[in-house]
């Protein structure tokens, strides 16, 4: 049974492709491995009477504990990494292109996620950058065991910049940490200025909010001030940035944001 | 949609705590799920059943403790439990708050 959606369509694991090795048909498909904690329990004496043993663990354990291994390794070598999350649609895959294009003296690395296809990781691929896709088949996030396991692939240099781009959901992606420095949620001005409050999780779990699509702006009803305000209700500290990714309008904002946010955690001892 | 991958983390959880403390019978699982928590509990019993047949908690029960939302204002450090996430301070309207409970996802016991 799919652990994700309990449809019973068998092996549900995820795989990785690698769009530099299309033609090789390079798939790795893997499992979700289920480890076994070994939880600190009081260990009660073996009978039959009925005993409650006390568990307290996290559910999310697994992936916390994977996330902070991420986390580590991107700390020892110096890797910042972003975590974008958005509904399908909002133009991440754009905003990507033109990020690593605009970032020309930055390495930067990039792992995809979407349930099938490569098409998002060939368009990255076309520009340059090294990325890996990885398709989810029926899961809906991505999680911290997807890209320790991308990662030993991908093999970043140090001092890099790693642009993870989540499936596109609103929802469950703001529950499975991945171990990045920054996570932005992206909305574009076509999706409503309500979104903030009917998926507040996202919001709050978030560091950035990109409004992007502004070109579209004189052709829809949306209220940006508004937008700001439901999401500061949800998320007092988010930040915002307004932009185009398709005309390049608000662009340099976001890059000066990359840069300040490189050179905060390297004061903070996180990389060179 | 993931709930189901949740439950399965339970059941994970509480299968390895069963062997560590040599048990095969288990009759519940505690879980504490917050209303922050990104979780729906009524998700979480429809995908129980399903995912613990066939396994050692075949007959468990899965009981699931609400935790309410507990946030603390920023400006007059007034502790309230608002409805929704974005409900104002009643003592003086401020809309920032620090979450002290209400995001916890968590197997607390198993019973035997």
């Amino acid at each position: 049974m799919c652990e994700n959606c309990g449809c019973n369509d068998g092996d549900a694991g995820y795989t990785i492709i690698n769009p530099a090795n299309h033609h090789n048909h390079d798939h790795e498909h893997l499992h979700n491995d289920h480890n076994h904690s070994h939880g600190h329990d009081h260990n009660h004496e073996r009978n039959h009477n009925h005993q409650r043993i006390s568990i307290e663990t996290d559910v999310l354990q697994q992936n916390n504990l994977l996330a902070q291994r991420n986390r580590g390794y991107f700390e020892a070598k110096g890797i910042i990494t972003f975590n974008l999350v958005s509904s399908p649609g909002s133009g991440k895959t754009t905003l990507l292109e033109r990020t690593i294009i605009s970032l020309r003296d930055q390495k930067v690395y990039v792992i995809e996620g979407d349930q099938q296809t490569s098409l998002d990781a060939d368009r990255i691929h076309a520009t340059g950058a090294p990325v890996l896709q990885v398709n989810t088949g029926n899961g809906c996030h991505l999680d911290a065991g997807m890209i320790n396991k991308a990662l030993k692939t991908l093999n970043p240099d140090n001092d890099s910049l790693l642009l993870i781009e989540n499936v596109g959901n609103l929802v469950c992606p703001a529950l499975f940490d991945l171990g990045e420095n920054f996570r932005v949620v992206i909305i574009s001005v076509t999706e409503g200025e309500d979104k903030p409050l009917k998926y507040p999780n996202i919001f709050q779990r978030s560091h950035l909010c990109l409004i992007n699509k502004t070109d579209l702006l004189p052709y829809v009803d949306f209220d940006v001030e508004k937008f700001r305000t439901y999401a500061r209700k949800v998320n007092p500290m988010l930040q915002f940035i307004e932009l185009s990714a398709k005309t390049g309008e608000g662009f340099g904002e976001w890059m000066e944001w990359i840069e300040e946010g490189t050179r905060d955690q390297e004061q903070a001892g996180i990389g060179n | 949609m993931h709930e189901f991958s949740i439950v399965q983390s339970i059941v994970d959880i509480a299968i390895a705590s069963a062997a560590v403390n040599h048990i095969e019978h288990i009759r519940a699982v505690e879980v504490e799920v917050g209303m922050a928590s990104g979780v729906v509990p009524e998700a979480m019993e429809f995908a129980w059943e399903a995912t613990v047949k066939g396994t050692l908690l075949n007959e468990a029960s899965l009981r699931i403790k609400q935790i309410p939302l507990t946030v603390r204002c920023f400006g007059c450090h007034h502790q309230y439990h608002p409805e929704e996430f974005y409900e104002e301070c009643p003592q003086c309207g401020e809309v920032n708050a620090e979450i002290l409970a209400g995001k916890e996802l968590k197997v607390v016991a198993i019973e035997t």
